[in-house]
């Protein structure tokens, strides 16, 4: 596969770390981990991980899903004890537990930000250590300090004394950012920080890291888009299964050596798209409305068909999915399968109708994650699985296995539950429950969100095998290479409505960007 | 991966998993259930004596009746107050439909059996309703529920106990089956029933579904309203036959029968393992955590243990449970 390029790519030796000027310090790295190994039942993590970081540095750490790159930051912020290997900052072993590597100055922010909506900004950046005298507060003291915290991190503008909960989430992620500095982190660790943020949020974040790199500060930042790893950091490190595979300062790396390392596999076909012969009409739908968001939607699909729908958030892309689905009331509209008008009221009536809907929020709206892959997969399909109300384990089992052979469910058996599976593998569980019911409308909404490069591309050839299968197959996506490389149509949504419907050859970025933007042609 | 680490992996994932099962699942619940009998057995001789054994029995069976339909609602992450209120109203109304009859009227006690479980179902079904249907919070409208029926139960009864009831209907608290307490053959049939339906029947995979994530059940097709509505109903349901071998039992219905009985209801749920936030448990554990509570019981006032103890040692022992619960649970990560 990518033997050519196995000689270049180390294997996790940490001297082939690098630092801004791509040579190696004899001074203490600020930060060396060095033979990480972690393990969980049935899972081993991380399998011996290695790296350096340098003072005034900013280290990408890239990795499919499930590579082990949440599991590393969580060794270095002490939420995880390794069961081997060293942690030296400064040179200095770095103690046990969460709290020893804040003093260390290690700040980690995670997607899901650590504040307190209901606090002040002030409060939020000394949370836990508020500067007090004789066990009183002193407010004007924090806010002081606040301020100058967070005009470091260009939010001259915030105000210490506002409810955190009344900033908007870009501002917020930037008072987390601030309240590393409050803590005098040294190096500062972000997981993914731009997932949840607009175009020029982004930028502003990029400015502000490039400003702490200055300041001699070390940035660990894991990402998912290879733009942004170019765009910002110094040096990125690839992980894979576990271990590093790859640690290369950015001039020495091309996007495509990163994907390459990333899933040791050739991506020439990432969309498998091909034209498909078209059966009946299978979902037709009418002036279909669902007030405050979805107004006015008409469409219809064939069987074997597969219809991107496209828009930017708050289109009323998912509400259109969820309205037709039973999810949602409707106001007005009427739904159609196989010709038939059918009166939907709620998701059960969608199954048993033939439809099926997967969530863009697998956590929240898809698995039992405490359940097993079994049982989620036999989740829409209970009552077929049993006679006289019995539910048949043998059954069940069969369906659960069939389901996870056919979607290649990376797992030790059919029994593993699936909040220990990575995203990729949730996802393939999830269809796996949804195709078990034979439906005649697959809609899916952000069908690879959040999920690694390979897995993604296994899920598009799900589709158009249920596409080929004859399911009528609709799909929300607000990955723009995604829908176009996979949809024989895409319908763009604008402020509820359907504005317009755009055949695949003539369907590229900046139509669709016009449409969904502005709701009308160029 | 070649076949053989395959193969290996999934026999260690396999022996892993049966291993967590015996130290986190019913497993060391049920090794504390055995070692106070084998200590209580050695105290005193009493203990393993059949009619001790059945007199526990007999003493948890209300509890345990009415603990199978609690079981579905705590599983669904719910929860139901108004139990013990149910089990004095169920009898209550029953021995109104009932009165003066002469003991060999078996088409009254029918209509009492009739009516007691009518009444159980209807008010369970009206919880079931304000939860699913009018998303009211479930402590909220149970804790409503159970003052609304025990004021029921002293109206209609004018605070007076009610008694003498017909053969058809004292049969299932007060008879007698080869040589078993009629209660404790109830218990044991509405157990059996009970654990049938969460483990085998479609609706059991419901409610563990709805427990474990609502959204998600609710988008996988499951009705998951109806679901919930069904499960106050079955515990309204349990409630009334706990109603019934009560006031069988006692061959009277009191109007403060069964005071405070949810809180051991729930007791005996928790200890047996099913979690307050849903989506785990079972009715085998609900039975061995409520037998539990009756052995300790029973063993303390043969121990001759002050009985004002006996309620803070109860309390420590649903502290223990809870706290080996959450232990387990956090092992488990």
């Amino acid at each position: 596969m990518n033997s050519e390029r196995g000689s270049e790519v180390s294997t996790g030796n940490p001297h082939h770390a690098v630092t801004n000027a791509g040579s190696t310090v004899a001074a203490p790295p600020l930060l060396r981990m060095e033979g990480i190994v972690k393990s969980f039942p049935g899972v081993k993590a991380l399998r011996g991980v290695s790296l350096e970081l340098q003072a005034g540095h900013v280290m990408a750490i890239v990795g499919e899903n499930g590579a082990g790159k949440s599991s590393l930051i969580k060794t270095l912020s002490g939420a995880y004890e390794p069961d081997e290997g060293t942690i030296e900052i400064n040179g200095q072993p770095l103690a046990r537990g969460t709290h020893a590597a804040i003093d260390a100055g290690v700040a980690v922010i995670y997607q899901e930000l650590s504040l307190v909506n209901d606090m002040t900004v002030a409060e939020n950046l000394f949370l836990g250590r508020m500067p007090s005298r004789s066990g009183l507060v002193l407010r004007k003291r924090a806010n002081e300090m606040a301020r100058t915290a967070l005009a470091q991190v260009g939010l001259e503008g915030v105000s210490p004394s506002m409810r955190l909960g009344d900033l908007p989430l870009n501002k917020r992620q930037l008072v987390e950012v601030a309240k590393a500095l409050a803590r005098d982190a040294r190096i500062l660790v972000m997981d993914e920080p731009t997932a949840a943020l607009q175009r020029e949020d982004i930028a502003n974040l990029y400015a502000v890291v490039r400003r702490l790199r200055e300041t001699g500060m070390g940035i660990i930042f894991i990402s998912h888009h290879l733009e942004e790893v170019f765009e910002l950091a110094d040096s990125a490190v690839v992980m894979r299964d576990g271990a590093t595979v790859g640690a290369r300062a950015m001039a020495q790396w091309t996007e495509q050596d990163l994907v390459q390392a990333m899933v040791a596999r050739n991506l020439d076909s990432f969309y498998p798209w091909e034209p498909r012969d078209y059966g009946p009409v299978m979902l037709e739908v009418r002036n279909l409305a669902s007030p405050p968001v979805l107004r006015s939607a008409s469409f219809s699909v064939r069987a074997g068909e597969i219809v991107g729908i496209a828009g930017i958030a708050g289109a009323g892309r998912t509400e259109l999915l969820k309205a037709i689905f039973g999810a949602l009331p409707l106001s007005g509209g009427e739904v159609l399968i196989r010709g038939q008008k059918v009166s939907i009221g709620s998701p059960a009536q969608g199954v048993r109708n033939g439809l099926v809907y997967t969530s863009e929020d697998r956590k929240l709206e898809g698995l039992v994650l405490d359940a097993s892959i079994e049982e989620n997969v036999a989740l829409s399909s209970l009552l077929a699985l049993a006679t006289g109300g019995f539910v048949s384990n043998t059954k069940k089992r069969k369906l659960a296995q069939e389901a996870s052979t056919r979607f290649g469910v990376r797992a030790s058996s059919v029994m593993q539950i699936t909040g220990n599976l990575s995203g990729g593998n949730q996802q393939k569980v999830i269809l796996g429950r949804a195709t078990a019911t034979q439906p005649a409308v697959i809609m899916l909404d952000e069908p690879t969100r959040g999920i690694d490069v390979g897995a993604k591309t296994e899920i598009y050839a799900h589709m158009v095998s249920m596409a080929r299968a004859g399911a009528a197959v609709i799909m929300v996506s607000s990955e723009l290479p995604e829908l176009l490389g996979m949809s024989d149509r895409v319908l763009v949504m604008y402020r509820g409505n359907i504005v317009t419907e755009i055949p695949r050859d003539k369907a590229d970025s900046e139509t669709v960007i016009q449409w969904a933007t502005t709701g009308v042609g160029a | 991966m070649t076949s053989t680490a395959a193969n290996q992996a999934d026999s260690q994932a396999r022996s892993r998993r049966i291993i967590r099962q015996l130290r986190t699942g019913l497993g060391p619940l049920l090794a504390a259930l055995i070692l106070i009998c084998i200590g209580l057995s050695i105290a005193s001789p009493e203990f393993l004596t059949t009619s001790t054994l059945t007199n526990i029995m007999v003493q948890v069976s209300v509890v345990g009746i009415a603990a199978v339909g609690g079981t579905f609602v705590i599983i669904t992450s719910g929860i139901d107050l108004s139990v013990g209120s149910l089990v004095a109203l169920s009898g209550m109304v029953a021995a109104t439909v009932m009165a003066g009859s002469s003991p060999d009227n078996v088409a009254l006690g029918i209509a009492g059996l009739g009516v007691a479980l009518v009444v159980g179902a209807l008010v369970g079904a009206l919880n079931g309703l304000s939860v699913a249907w009018l998303r009211l919070v479930p402590f909220i409208v149970t804790l409503a529920m159970m003052a609304m029926a025990r004021g029921l139960t002293l109206a209609i009864s004018d605070g007076r106990t009610k008694f003498d009831f017909p053969n058809a209907f004292t049969a299932f608290g007060a008879k007698t089956l080869v040589g078993l307490p009629a209660p404790m053959i109830v218990m044991l049939v509405v157990f059996v029933i009970g654990h049938v339906l969460l483990r085998k029947k479609t609706f059991g995979h419901q409610v563990f579904a709805v427990g474990g994530n609502k959204e998600a059940a609710r988008l996988a097709g499951i009705p998951v309203n109806r679901v919930i509505f069904l499960t106050y109903t079955l515990a309204g349901a349990t409630a009334a036959v706990a109603g019934i071998v009560l006031a069988g039992r006692l061959n009277s219905a009191l109007p403060s029968a069964a005071n405070g009985l949810e809180l051991q209801v729930i007791a005996g749920i928790v200890i047996g393992g099913t979690s307050l936030a849903g989506g785990r448990g079972s009715i085998v554990g609900t039975f061995i955590g409520v037998v539990l509570i009756g052995v300790i019981n029973v063993g303390l006032s043969l121990l001759g243990v002050n009985p004002f103890w006996t309620q803070f040692i109860q309390g420590g022992v649903i502290f223990a449970a809870v706290l080996l619960d959450a232990v387990s649970q956090r092992r488990k990560l």
